[in-house]
């Protein structure tokens, strides 16, 4: 690869194997823009402090109930919001643009966090299907497992799971980063695009099935490998990068990252060539 | 889609009945065409239970039709003689629904073959279950719906199953819905989540083994499917790890008989289940809002892994 540090913006992104095509379309252009990323806001997001403290308890409250009132917490200026006796119900957390700090003192349903951009959110108990899906940005800590299809579609954010996964986590992932503490399912990374899966633990069958790119690190025994996944050198940057990534994660500091696994896409199914924003501004 | 339940106490009794009607009340939003209870009650052993119908209740897409309670009569009549043909005595008798029924028998029989023959070549009877303990309940509707009308709230025992049922591949009706008795074994009940797509090639083996089918309802292969593997001596484990290859499909699934219960996931773990185990309960559901209807303080749950089996004794 050439030396990153001194080569011209165009030929950087080309260097690490992206792509440099002229984006069109006035969403594209509008979000794809680095220089107005910091101009970035959703409509009707709010300015919240963070050491504006609540709780609320939604024991005796529906999921919708339940997010509009965390809106409604928001919209007063709550930076810091603790949800008491969640009693895994569904949806919970759906759909928050915000920047947040988001405690669930207690265990999610299913589509937990879904759709998010932006809050950083600590889960004490475990998660249902589907947690996370399609998180754009922000942080997601699960204290206890999680179950399949966790971090579906996620575009970017880190998502952190300190227990065990079910099947098909990362499926059809576009960026960001999940941590399993523990073990994960089947079909982990199935049909993944972008982003990084770390899996300290032992992996099911079929990891990384028909994945496009991205790259998956295991610390345990892998069941089998899926169709196009194939091993690659874990290199030092890597396992820099994997110490870094473990620590703030506050999980697995001491792991011995030296060990662990790189698989990566054989390429041999074709290859999606769309940057997501961050890896756009990252490239550039 | 449709929802399972099932727990079971170890070391005591609790109000099953009740218990499991909060599990799948819970779970109703998967399907409330029909809801299945199997029951594991307290009982002293010494004679049969046989919950059986003498006919139909009939929903949206179902091949039977609702008949005269007069037709039921003369099947329950039928029954009666037969029993009686048989040595089979009714010690006691319950009429909750003109089509549904539950006998208590003094009959001393080990190999009920012949005897669930003999009932259901009756035109219009089937046998829901048969067991000492064992009570399999079903009927169209949500699991409140039917608790009530059978006066499930107050059962005593030790483990259940059940099952809230979205019809999708065959109608609505009470023959369709779960759970299934593992014809002829006493005790022995299944409920399913998923699709088994080998299911005729499957059904026309075992019926070339003697097996019966009462249904066209995938689920009910599993209860013939290992109920086939324990005639010919597998062990109720053996008989669902045997499954995990010899069905094809996706699916999570529960078995039960007087002293165990068992769940299985398919390879592809493409159904969901939650499960919470501790030493004197495991309690698990499609989603952890079942368990939390018995559970509510915060617990450790977590999904079972592809092709896994697990069986928990009472």
């Amino acid at each position: 690869m050439a030396n990153l540090k001194t080569v011209s913006k165009k030929s950087k992104a080309q260097s690490m194997g992206m792509h440099t095509e002229v984006l069109t379309g006035r969403t594209q252009q509008k979000f794809f823009n680095p220089d107005e990323a910091e101009n970035f806001y959703y409509f009707g997001t709010y300015d919240v402090d963070f050491n504006k403290r609540t709780e609320l308890d939604v024991k005796d409250m529906t999921a919708p109930e339940a997010n509009k009132e965390i809106d409604n917490l928001m919209s007063q200026g709550y930076g810091t919001i603790v949800i008491k006796n969640p009693q895994g119900k569904h949806s919970l957390g759906v759909g928050i643009l915000n920047k947040l700090n988001l405690i669930f003192e207690g265990s999610l349903g299913y589509f937990g966090m879904g759709s998010c951009d932006g809050p950083i959110v600590r889960i004490n108990g475990r998660v249902g299907w589907s947690c996370a899906e399609n998180l754009m940005a922000g942080k997601v800590v699960i204290e206890k497992n999680a179950g399949s299809c966790f971090g579906a579609a996620i575009r970017g954010g880190d998502l952190i799971c300190k227990g065990s996964v079910g099947a098909r986590t990362g499926i059809d992932m576009k960026g960001g980063t999940i941590i399993i503490g523990g073990d994960a399912g089947a079909f982990t990374g199935f049909m993944m695009q972008r982003g990084r899966i770390i899996i300290l633990g032992d992996v099911g069958i079929n990891l990384g099935d028909s994945m496009y790119d991205g790259t998956i690190f295991v610390g345990g025994e892998i069941g089998s490998y899926g169709s196009d996944a194939v091993d690659s050198e874990l290199t030092s940057s890597d396992q820099d990068w994997l110490k870094r990534k473990l620590k703030v994660a506050e999980i697995g500091e001491n792991f011995d990252v030296s060990k662990m696994k790189k698989i990566v896409a054989g390429k041999k199914l074709w290859n999606y060539d769309n940057l997501e924003p961050t890896e756009k501004k990252g490239a550039i | 889609m449709c929802g399972i339940a099932g727990l079971i106490h170890r070391g005591k009794s609790s109000n099953v009945g009740s218990e499991l009607q909060g599990m799948l009340q819970a779970l109703k939003h998967r399907g409330e065409d029909s809801t299945g209870y199997a029951l594991y009650g307290d009982t002293d052993g010494k004679n049969f239970i046989m919950r059986f119908k003498v006919g139909e209740n009939v929903g949206e897409g179902s091949s039977s039709v609702m008949e005269d309670v007069s037709v039921y009569d003369e099947r329950k009549k039928i029954v009666d003689e037969t029993l009686a043909e048989m040595g089979a005595k009714i010690v006691k008798e319950e009429r909750t629904l003109p089509y549904s029924l539950r006998y208590e028998l003094d009959y001393n029989v080990k190999d009920l073959l012949e005897f669930s023959q003999r009932i259901e070549s009756i035109p219009g009877v089937e046998i829901l279950s048969m067991g000492k303990s064992l009570e399999v309940i079903k009927d169209l509707g949500n699991a409140k719906m039917v608790c009530d009308r059978y006066s499930l709230d107050k059962v005593v025992g030790t483990h259940a199953i059940g099952h809230a049922r979205m019809a999708t591949e065959s109608g609505v009706d009470i023959k369709s819905a779960h759970p299934f008795w593992g014809y002829p074994f006493s005790d022995v009940s299944v409920v399913h989540n998923g699709q088994l797509t080998n299911y005729w090639n499957n059904r026309r083996v075992l019926e070339n083994k003697g097996m019966r089918f009462m249904s066209e309802c995938d689920s009910e292969l599993i209860a013939v499917y290992i109920a086939e593997k324990m005639r010919d001596g597998a062990t109720l484990e053996e008989g669902m790890k045997a499954s995990l290859t010899g069905l094809d499909g996706v699916f999570t699934y529960f078995v039960a008989t007087k002293d165990s219960l068992g769940m299985a996931k398919d390879t592809m773990a493409a159904k969901p289940l939650v499960l919470y185990e501790s030493d004197d309960l495991v309690a698990m559901g499609s989603e952890e809002i079942a368990i939390r209807s018995v559970l509510p303080q915060e617990i450790d749950t977590y999904d079972p892994f592809d092709g896994e089996v697990k069986v928990w004794q009472i």
